[in-house]
């Protein structure tokens, strides 16, 4: 690895090796960066499509009775929005955010394995294609909720399943080789002097997300295959009356499920923990603590699947185990959330719009993080299983959560990466405007559930109307808004402000070191570092 | 699609301001619900809420008083520690200790939910695309319930009932004071029986058999909702369990049962093709219609059409075959367990003579006995 260092001595401004030019820079391109935007623009495109959908759910729960769609497309608008924002929205964001920041972060050139880079970017529209491409086949799209329940998925599918089960084998071998890579860069390109334990949180959370990754993607290609022996190849893993189980799915699903929301969390953790301190201007507290906290979160997560089977019938021990392990996640948690509020404390605080987002991201991923631990108490948990209350949970962790830690993280990097200063105040506008939305569409989810709606329903009973027209209009509200969010970008783009090398006075970290934007290749000499 | 929306929206937002509320009561929170169970439950709901409450102005208080006390824009000047074992240490130990008081109530409420030993009543509670049926195993009684909301309400073009999706045709109806066991499974994907007013949310998986109880202690209707994604009518099957005194339970199983006698009566009657076809409509209503809908045109290529359909207007050996012992791997269900012979036989003429397909057939409860017989 060190050889790759070793014949590139040119330095940070020999610009001999830019980029190609026209549409193959962008096909044949091995460079960190590069993959990193077309990671960071093609999450948004799915985002943005994974939103349209979103907004044909909440225009159909507008008021009750049918009027948009029928049950049967609401069902494959539930499932393709789950589907694409998990794994065309907030997974690549994160490995557009690694790919962009790991090498700068460490001091590496690029990341280890280049080539295989550009793979697993690839990899990602042609599996997305045919997802989306199934709304067009006979019988439509999957239509079984995201998390895809056998016999539901499988003997009672539509045909389009089996092309879902390619584009989801595409998706995970495009991760799988997205983390090989982290992994390695991390271990293997760290700048000398770059200790384990000086990696900034953002790099430390990527390696523990990227072995997560390792460990669960082949689980998930396992449940897929199954399902695919199942429906072609005569095989009953999931048929009762073949002599299989149906809750063997769940098992093996969540099995991968749970690790999987941290995934969709841990990075996020990264990102603020780099943003709090710098606009508290005061140094992380806790840093050790903070990275013994993300591997115990990792962890744990193994160990807590089956808290999404609650009601499936399983023996009180288990129950009682699952219960107590999924409470015990709380803990880590919690430390986090107190060393970040005690960096804030007695700090000097500004608010620019990263801050912004990383504080709604403290405090809502908190509300989140409690009616998770509501959610951890199995007999509460009786009433809430598939209620709008867990919905309104994972919206919780995962819109603030990890949405609002990536925008916080583009916001914070931008004038990194292109040079360009953000509109300030439209900045702000596109925060509170989110912020504003979110809450009126995802609060009110928290007391239907109560109430007893269940969730995937395309129409409800009339106790619930009143909170669902609300949640409606805010989801409005938060889809519109992030058309706002394009526009800021490529206003940056075309003509921000220049921004300086160091952007924001209290940052620290060798991405700082480089100017803004970063030569196409940088740090081809290894930094010093202190 | 925003744009379309956006004088709807209008519109809404404006009624939902003017009158305040535009259907009725805001539900919010957990039912209190009728058993020891379900109060226990919520008590559990509301200690933990209230623990996370007073948790979050805790942690949100410090952070309130950072963001008003600590601004740059006060010249507040940073501090520069970042570390220290002890603050480390204590925030780690109290929220184990609190959660240990935590799991100490859940556990004790969950040890009851799971003693279902020593019943009085067992109901076999079996879930089907979508209905449910219940069989009262030591009665020899069982019938299946149904959504009764009518379809024009469903579609707004008439106004909606005070129980609008939360109606059967034929509730489950049990005695008060007594210790029920439910024993519930599915036939075909995996549902899950849940009544929020007992706090019982049990999944039916197909295949296996999963306990749970209740012991109701007010009489009333309690309605709940099938709560796991079963398919395209999965918010269309509700449950409504009406709890009655013991005499007027048993005045309700004796009548139950007198129908039944009634049902075996009937199929050795002489049917006239208009009672069949009558009678077979509503059957095809009640239980068909929400696949091959009631112009019977399906939504092909999933839910296939009966107008016109080969089978329908072919060899009505062949129908029956269908209807009495479904289509494997489709949604089409073998009906031969769900209805009895007069209504098949009922449905079977009736789908052979709507629609213009006019084959004049008939086909007579005893045909499907003797379908039967021949064990096809
Ligand atoms: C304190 C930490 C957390 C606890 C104790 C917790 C607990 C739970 C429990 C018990 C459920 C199952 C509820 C049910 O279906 O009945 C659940 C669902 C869920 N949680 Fe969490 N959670 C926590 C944090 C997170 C985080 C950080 C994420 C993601 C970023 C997350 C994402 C989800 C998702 C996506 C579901 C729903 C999955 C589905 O059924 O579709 N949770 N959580
Ligand atoms: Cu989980």
């Amino acid at each position: 690895m060190s050889a790759v260092i070793d014949d590139h001595t040119h330095t940070a401004d020999d610009h001999h090796h830019g980029p190609a030019k026209g549409f193959m820079r962008w096909v044949l391109t091995t460079n960190h960066k590069d993959i990193g935007t077309m990671y960071l623009w093609f999450s948004f495109a799915m985002f943005l499509t994974g939103g349209l959908m979103a907004m044909v759910i909440r225009s159909e729960l507008f008021q009750p009775g049918l009027q948009i769609v029928d049950p049967e497309f609401f069902n494959q608008m539930t499932t393709l929005h789950g589907l694409i924002m998990v794994f065309g929205a907030v997974m690549p964001a994160f490995v557009g955010l690694a790919n962009w920041m790991v090498p700068m972060m460490i001091g590496a050139p690029d990341m280890a394995m280049p080539r295989m880079n550009n793979w697993s970017f690839w990899i990602l529209p042609f599996a997305f294609f045919i997802l989306i491409s199934s709304l067009f086949m006979e019988g439509g799209a999957p239509n079984f909720g995201w998390t895809f329940y056998a016999p539901l998925s499988t003997t009672y599918a539509p045909p389009s399943v089996t092309f879902f089960i390619l584009s989801v084998h595409m998706m995970g071998i495009s991760s799988i080789m997205g983390a090989i890579n982290i992994i390695a860069t991390i271990l293997n390109l760290r700048a000398p002097g770059m200790t384990m334990m000086k990696m900034p949180l953002f790099v430390w959370t990527w390696l523990i997300t990227a072995f997560l990754l390792i460990a669960v993607m082949p689980v998930l290609a396992g449940v897929v295959t199954m399902m695919l022996m199942d429906i072609h190849f005569g095989t009953s893993f999931f048929n009762a009356g073949g002599g299989g189980d149906p809750v063997l799915f769940q098992h093996v699903f969540w099995f991968f499920g749970h690790p999987e929301v941290y995934i969709m969390i841990l990075p996020a953790f990264g990102a603020v923990s780099a943003i709090i301190p710098t606009f508290s201007r005061k140094p992380l507290f806790g840093y050790t603590s903070m990275v013994y906290a993300t591997a115990s979160i990792a962890f744990l997560s193994f160990i807590v699947w089956a808290h999404h089977m609650f009601t499936v019938g399983m023996p009180l021990t288990g129950e009682l185990f699952f219960m107590y392990a999924t409470m015990l996640i709380a803990v880590p948690t919690g430390v986090k959330v107190f060393n970040w509020v005690t960096t804030m404390y007695r700090g000097a605080l500004t608010f620019e719009t990263p801050m912004l987002f990383a504080i709604a991201f403290v405090i809502l991923f908190t509300i989140g993080g409690f009616s998770g631990l509501m959610l951890a108490i199995a007999p509460s948990d009786f009433q809430y299983h598939d209620t709008y209350f867990v919905v309104a949970h994972f919206h919780y962790v995962l819109v603030p959560g990890a949405i609002f830690g990536i925008y916080a993280g583009i916001y914070y990097w931008l004038p990194k990466w292109t040079g360009h200063m953000y509109d300030e105040l439209l900045g702000k506008t596109h925060f509170w405007l989110s912020f504003i939305g979110m809450n009126l569409a995802f609060f009110p989810m928290h007391f239907v559930g109560l109430a007893g709606m269940p969730r995937r329903i395309p129409d409800y009973a009339l106790q619930f109307a009143n909170f669902n027209m609300i949640s409606s209009v805010g989801a409005f509200l938060f889809g519109a808004t992030q058309l706002l969010f394009l526009f800021i970008v490529i206003k940056t783009i075309i003509n921000g402000k220049k921004a300086s090398a160091q952007v924001w006075d209290g940052a620290e970290g060798l991405e700082w070191t480089l100017p803004s934007p970063p030569p196409y290749h940088t740090f081809s000499t290894p930094p010093d570092i202190k | 699609m925003l744009l379309g929306d956006k004088p709807k929206l209008i519109a809404a937002v404006s009624t939902l301001l003017a009158c305040g509320s535009v259907y009725g009561e805001w539900g919010y929170n957990l039912p209190q619900g009728v058993t020891e169970v379900s109060r226990s439950i919520y008590d559990l709901h509301m200690t933990i809420f209230w623990i996370c409450v007073v948790i979050g102005i805790v942690v949100f208080g410090v952070m309130f008083w950072s963001m008003l006390m600590h601004r740059k824009s006060l010249g507040a000047k940073p501090a520069a520690f970042h570390e220290n074992t002890l603050i480390e240490v204590i925030w780690t130990a109290i929220p184990f200790l609190i959660l240990v008081s935590m799991a100490v109530p859940a556990t004790q409420t969950l040890i009851k939910v799971y003693d279902t030993k020593e019943s009085d009543i067992d109901i076999q509670i079996t879930g089907y695309q979508w209905k449910w049926h219940y069989k009262y195993l030591a009665d020899d009684v069982g019938f299946f319930s149904n959504l009764s909301t009518p379809k024009a309400e469903i579609a707004n073009e008439e106004p909606k009932g005070d129980h609008y999706l939360l109606e059967v045709d034929e509730p489950m109806v049990v005695p008060v004071n007594k210790k029920i066991r439910f024993l519930i499974t599915a036939n075909d994907v995996i549902h899950s029986w849940w009544v929020p007013d007992l706090a019982v949310k049990k999944d039916a998986i197909p295949g296996f058999i999963n306990e749970a109880w209740t012991k109701i202690e007010e009489p009333g209707i309690y309605r709940g909702q099938c709560a796991e994604l079963c398919g395209k009518d999965h918010g269309f099957m509700p449950i409504v369990v009406e709890a009655k005194s013991e005499e007027d339970y048993q005045t309700w199983l004796v009548a139950k049962k007198e129908a039944a006698a009634k049902e075996r009566e009937l199929r050795d009657k002489v049917w006239t093709q208009e009672e069949l076809y009558s009678r077979g409509e509503k059957i095809y209503n009640k239980n068909c219609a929400a696949c091959h809908q009631p112009n019977g045109e399906g939504v092909p290529p999933v839910f296939p059409a009966i107008k016109g359909s080969e089978i329908a207007t072919g060899e009505p050996q062949k129908h029956i075959a269908v209807v009495v012992n479904g289509v494997q791997g489709t949604a089409m269900q073998a009906f031969g367990k769900q209805l009895s012979e007069v209504d098949i036989a009922a449905v079977i003429t009736y789908q052979r003579n709507a629609w213009g397909n006019n084959t004049g057939d008939q086909v007579v409860p005893m045909d499907i006995v003797k379908f039967n017989e021949a064990g096809q």
